[in-house]
């Protein structure tokens, strides 16, 4: 959609993965308000509800017929394979927006409150437009852990500003998350210039660094919590037992090493050895 | 020959997955060979296996080289060759996209940390894999553009081609790279087949192989491969996309070389029977790839050709 009379462009991009769904309620909000309030818009607002549209069409996560995740497929290539061809089209599309915000909604094994995700060497430039998003948390990840393959760094590497929002759990629609976050982006969007009004800080999200405590399964079993998503938690205090059916029995209690809040927990019962349980936010994260 | 389990996982219902390296000759760590880590890599399953049987024997016979070892680890991942599911059966992620691994991180973080732990500090690493995409290769052996890249060595593979590629973003996380990081001089072979077996493909390969370690000194006896290799950059290469979408008839000739202008395919409409496209060989030169499913989509990728 096209303000006419600034150019200042916003990208909102989502549904990569074809069982991320929170994005799409995102899309529909965004898209219903500038049509109902058009006479506010004062620039280009760019909306992709589904960068794999035959992933959400057939419950499928990666790209049918290929197995294969389009967000590990960036930069991409103008002469390589068809999946290739897309991913650099989306790159050459979207490079020069202001800003693109792309919403993922974590996967079917993990819930998450509503956060942005940057990276170190890009935290400057993209913290002052996380901080109005409405989310609840800023995650600034060292330079080393970030996947360099996907459609944020490649964005990012290219001067297109990129911030990552993941929220809610695959699969489902968490409409609370959705409206926090549609009220987020306009804010962003008087920010850019984009949208009439001032922006203001509606929620101050945490930014946190390292202060993340990652709690993974010791064994493979049924994981059942004993806390719930986003519950504050003791050191100490347990957050679930891994059990065997075989046997009735407990083969691990998980127990928070830390103080803090549960931003990430498990969804999907079944774990094996290794698979992420629940991310604990460390208390003292500072506010931003 | 030793057996060694490497890493083991345990699983809520079914057997534990027993991570296999078979061992060698003793001395000076010299090849290891890694077979697959998809769960539809069966012939790069087969092949090390065959490797394994005829290593055997050369260990029996007493033709390892004095004073080395050699390691073979058929498959990191019967979880899903099990199934028959190319990626990690629960969450559907790649191990070779997690090198050199986290032993406190993921499931399939902890896969590839456990075995890297094991395959460090072998002179040389040889990997059987495989391209995403599904299709029929020209057998070669790929190298990374990297500052270790060496390809005088990959030669001794005696495969027709030795092919440079420049790292992709992936590419940071996969085996061979991290391979080399850890100073390991490593080749990807790529076999002409995946998820079937091709006898005689797994034969030329195995010779492939075995004539590396003859040439290395890792094993005595005869040299199964002769034919010099040419190195060349894989940016060369001449693509072929399907404008339309439709059954995918192709017509290509036995000889693996193509000339400019010769039909190579036709597209056809699923729903008219029309034919939609002929596909014509855009240069002369060595088919590398082509695509082997009867139907295709607009844009696939269906063949590349290595112009002379």
């Amino acid at each position: 959609m096209d303000g006419q009379k600034n150019k200042r462009r916003i990208s909102i991009v989502t549904g990569t993965h074809g069982d991320e769904l929170e994005g799409q309620y995102v899309c529909y909000l965004l898209n219903r308000k500038i049509k109902e309030e058009s006479e506010k818009l004062n620039g280009i607002v760019d909306v992709y509800p589904a960068l794999n549209p035959m992933g959400i069409d057939t419950i499928t996560r990666g790209i049918p017929g290929f197995d294969l995740d389009m967000n590990r497929t960036f930069p991409g290539s103008k002469d390589g394979a068809v999946t290739e061809q897309v991913a650099y089209d989306i790159v050459r599309d979207l490079l020069g927006s202001d800003l693109v915000i792309d919403i993922h909604a974590s996967n079917i094994f993990l819930t998450e409150m509503p956060q942005a995700r940057i990276s170190e060497e890009t935290a400057n430039s993209l913290l002052s437009f996380a901080e109005n998003l409405n989310i609840d948390l800023i995650w600034i990840h060292a330079a080393a852990t970030v996947l360099r393959s996907t459609l944020a760094h490649s964005l990012n590497s290219q001067n297109t500003k990129t911030i990552v929002v993941e929220m809610g759990v695959g699969m489902r629609i968490t409409k609370r998350y959705g409206e926090q976050l549609v009220e987020g982006i306009f804010n962003v969007m008087k920010q850019l210039d984009i949208w009439q009004g001032e922006a203001e800080r509606l929620k101050k999200p945490i930014v946190c660094k390292d202060e993340v405590d990652f709690i993974n399964a010791p064994v493979s079993g049924v994981f059942l919590p004993c806390v719930t998503h986003l519950t504050k938690v003791e050191k100490g205090q347990p957050i679930g037992d891994i059990l065997e059916p075989l046997t009735g029995n407990i083969l691990s209690r998980l127990y928070a090493r830390q103080a803090g809040t549960v931003f990430t927990l498990r969804e999907y019962p079944i774990v094996d050895e290794g698979s992420l349980i629940a991310r604990i936010l460390i208390e003292g994260g500072r506010n931003a | 020959m030793k057996e060694q389990i490497l890493f083991s996982l345990k699983s809520l219902y079914r057997e534990s997955m027993d991570i296999k390296g078979y061992i060698f000759g003793e001395g000076e760590k010299s090849v290891c060979i890694v077979g697959s880590m998809r769960g539809n890599e069966v012939q790069q399953t087969y092949i090390c296996s065959r490797l394994i049987h005829t290593l055997k024997k050369t260990e029996e016979r007493g033709e390892i080289g004095k004073g080395k070892s050699i390691m073979v680890i058929p498959s990191l991942n019967t979880y899903s060759i099990n199934i028959g599911k190319r990626f990690w059966p629960t969450d559907n992620t790649d191990i070779n996209r997690m090198f050199p691994g986290y032993g406190l991180g993921e499931t399939t973080q902890r896969i590839a940390a456990g075995v890297f732990e094991s395959i460090q500090g072998y002179k040389y690493g040889i990997q059987f894999a495989s391209f995403y995409i599904p299709g029929k290769f020209l057998p070669h052996v790929k190298i990374m553009q990297t500052e270790y890249m060496d390809a005088e060595t990959a030669k001794l593979f005696a495969l027709p081609y030795v092919v440079i590629r420049n790292p992709r973003p992936y590419d940071t996380t996969t085996l061979n790279y991290n391979w080399q990081i850890w100073n390991t001089k490593a080749f990807s072979l790529y076999a002409k087949q995946t998820n079937a077996i091709d006898v005689s493909d797994a034969e030329y390969m195995e010779n492939s192989v075995l004539t590396f370690l003859h040439k290395i000194g890792a094993i005595e006896g005869e040299e199964r491969l002769f034919g010099a290799s040419v190195v060349v950059n894989d940016s060369s290469f001449v693509s072929v996309h399907a404008k339309k979408g439709g059954f995918f008839l192709s017509e290509l000739n036995d000889s693996g070389f193509v000339r400019e202008g010769e039909k190579l395919a036709v597209i056809v409409d699923p729903l008219s029977g029309e034919v939609s496209e002929k596909i014509f060989a855009p240069c002369k030169g060595r088919l590398y790839y082509s695509f082997p499913s009867s139907m295709t989509h607009q844009g696939t990728l269906l063949f590349r050709i290595i112009p002379d």
